[in-house]
């Protein structure tokens, strides 16, 4: 096996977050139908992981105002895992009554960012999470931990790898199963990517961890090789590189499932998906939000008619 | 699996020529000159003028005598252009050149599509610029396309390419730039090709010209760097679509490929900020918008 030469891992899950992640940064409010029907085909692709929701106060995401319909509308398909956003114990309790199995709570590596984005310290941000945590461990329910700003922050420039080690510590040791590690801004490199694993993985098992990688700097892709190299098996990505960056208007955000897949299939790694059935999802909620893909595989694709 | 990355890289920009060459709108001959200017204003060592291809083939070239005459040669940068064939060599020797391109193909389908003949006959042409260029002390640099993936063959098998990058270099060629033309490769097929040609030719002769087409040049190039090679052509604001693909991106970005460096601690010389500026200088003569993400993050943020 090529990937195997290589030292790289046989299998990456891809956990999809265009859904949530992707919509929640795209000014066009979409509506609960056509979010639904947007999951229903990505539930279609072989995708194991799909970011479905946020369960936040609509006061502060309109997007994900419908969290509740949406959640109980979609269709859920065995073997599929439908995690979404529940930021306190308020949003944790309604994403269960809504049918939810699994959640995701949202740290970050870096203190103005914390304050800015939630309004609270890191530390008190780990007491709500704990709430969660401690309530999800009761119900049998997994809890993912996303770190923000891994590789930079828009209000603190450099973050230090050894502060993301700590934070990311904080959410393994309370009871999350996997630790997702972003590039908020997208301003890391390879060189960066690497420094920042290094750290983390003195502290945590790299089967718990992944990477969710933003393409404002072109770096995604790169950057993800890096990670998978370093045995990272676990990549975030959102069909047709839905959702901007709110930090730099008009510039990428996440980056693109059909280009993460086309490189893994490249690289002789198997994810269980059919990228042409994830072009095709891509192709629906682009046409719903009336804009241009951002997957340059989707680009190329329709321009050579072999989509 | 990292490895160990070079300590330098040279970047190889081919925005006046690659790039020029495959976007829609024809540049004013001044135009050519002031970016090319600007460039050498940047830090890089090498940037690609243009092309003494005729012009009834290549309209965006046609001004190739003026803008060879035209641009400051500052010392210490090299200004490569392109010879198809000795007439070629002659008029840009004549005009100026003082190191010459030539191009080849690892695609029999692609060298009759793009220059009337076979692979076997192209070289053929090529010795007799590489003997002008030796007697004339001209260093001449090789270019392979398809290394990746043919526009019509599909898949292009390693040993093939290995074999022309041999046959150029044993030819005379200093250089041998691996073109991954439609931009289909992977760090897989990356990897495969590179194990191959390394094998005829040594890696500090090798350099890797990416396109974008499908997203996966920066992580390609990481790949080519991990196995020693130090030598990256890359485009200015991306310019340079896909002519096999319409709408689709071509060339990799400059800006792109020196922020990657930047972040991995590879010294290029190459002052980011200066190149952002020359971008923004020549997208706003094509009346277009960058191809380069650095670019369009770096406005806002």
């Amino acid at each position: 096996q090529e990937s195997q030469a290589a030292g790289l891992p046989e299998y990456i899950k891809i956990v999809e977050v265009g859904p949530r992640d992707g919509l929640q940064n795209e000014k066009v409010i979409v509506p609960t139908d056509i979010k639904i029907e947007l999951i229903n085909q990505l539930s279609k692709t072989g995708l194991p992981a799909i970011e479905v929701t946020s369960f936040v106060s609509s006061k502060w995401v309109p997007q994900m105002a419908d969290h509740e319909e949406v959640m109980r509308g979609i269709e859920q398909h065995p073997g599929i895992r439908y995690p979404v956003l529940t930021p306190n114990l308020q949003g944790f309790h309604s994403a269960i009554a809504a049918g939810a199995t699994e959640v995701s709570v949202f740290g970050a590596a870096s203190e103005s960012f914390s304050k800015m984005n939630i309004n609270c310290s890191i530390e008190e941000s780990i007491a709500r999470f704990e709430e969660v945590t401690k309530s999800a461990r009761n119900m049998n329910i997994p809890v993912r931990g996303y770190v923000s700003c891994a590789l930079g922050c828009p209000y603190e420039g450099r973050i230090i790898p050894d502060k993301v080690a700590e934070v990311s510590k904080r959410l393994y040791s309370m009871g999350c199963y996997e630790i997702s590690l972003g590039d908020t801004i997208g301003v890391g490199t390879p060189g960066s990517m690497k420094k920042m694993l290094e750290a983390v993985m003195k502290e945590i098992p790299v089967s718990a961890l992944a990477v969710h990688c933003h393409d404002t700097y072109g770096q995604a892709l790169a950057n993800i090789l890096t990670a998978i190299q370093m045995g990272v098996a676990v990549v975030d990505s959102s069909v047709a590189g839905l959702g901007g960056c709110p930090y730099a208007k008009g510039a990428t955000g996440n980056v693109a499932t059909e280009d993460v897949i086309y490189m893994l299939n490249g690289l002789g790694i198997n994810t269980g998906v059919n990228l042409c059935a994830v072009m095709e999802a891509g192709n629906f909620i682009c046409t719903a939000l009336n804009k241009k893909t951002n997957s340059k595989v989707a680009q190329a694709s329709f321009s050579t008619g072999t989509m | 699996a990292s490895g160990a990355y070079p300590q330098r890289v040279k970047v190889v920009e081919v925005g006046p020529r690659d790039g020029l060459q495959n976007e829609k709108n024809i540049v004013p001959t001044p135009v050519k000159i002031s970016l090319i200017n600007m460039l050498s204003e940047t830090g890089l060592q090498v940037i690609e003028a243009t092309s003494f291809v005729s012009p009834k083939w290549v309209p965006q070239m046609a001004d190739h005598t003026e803008v060879m005459q035209g641009i400051n040669k500052l010392p210490g940068i090299s200004y490569p252009v392109l010879t198809p064939n000795l007439k070629g060599f002659q008029a840009a020797v004549a005009a100026g050149a003082k190191e010459v391109s030539i191009f080849g193909a690892a695609s029999e389908q692609f060298t009759k599509k793009n220059i009337n003949c076979s692979i076997e006959e192209s070289l053929e042409r090529f010795e007799e610029v590489m003997r002008a260029a030796r007697e004339a002390s001209i260093p001449v640099r090789g270019y392979v396309s398809c290394v990746l993936g043919c526009p019509y063959e599909g898949k292009i098998s390693a040993a093939k390419v290995a074999e022309v990058s041999k046959k150029m270099h044993s030819m005379g060629c200093y250089e041998i730039s691996l073109g991954d033309t439609i931009g289909v490769g992977t760090p897989g097929s990356m990897r495969e090709m590179l194990a191959a040609v390394m094998k005829e030719v040594p890696v500090g002769a090798l350099a890797v010209h990416c396109h974008d087409t499908y997203g996966q040049a920066l992580a390609n190039i990481l790949v080519a760097l991990q196995m020693g090679v130090s030598v990256v052509d890359a485009s200015v604001a991306g310019l340079g679509g896909c002519p096999y693909a319409q709408g689709a991106s071509g060339n990799v970005a400059t800006e792109d490929l020196v922020y990657m460096l930047n972040g991995l601690g590879i010294h290029t010389g190459v002052d980011l900020q200066k190149l952002m500026d020359t971008g923004t200088f020549i997208c706003n003569a094509l009346n277009r918008k960058t191809n380069s993400k650095v670019s369009q993050a770096s406005c806002r943020l």
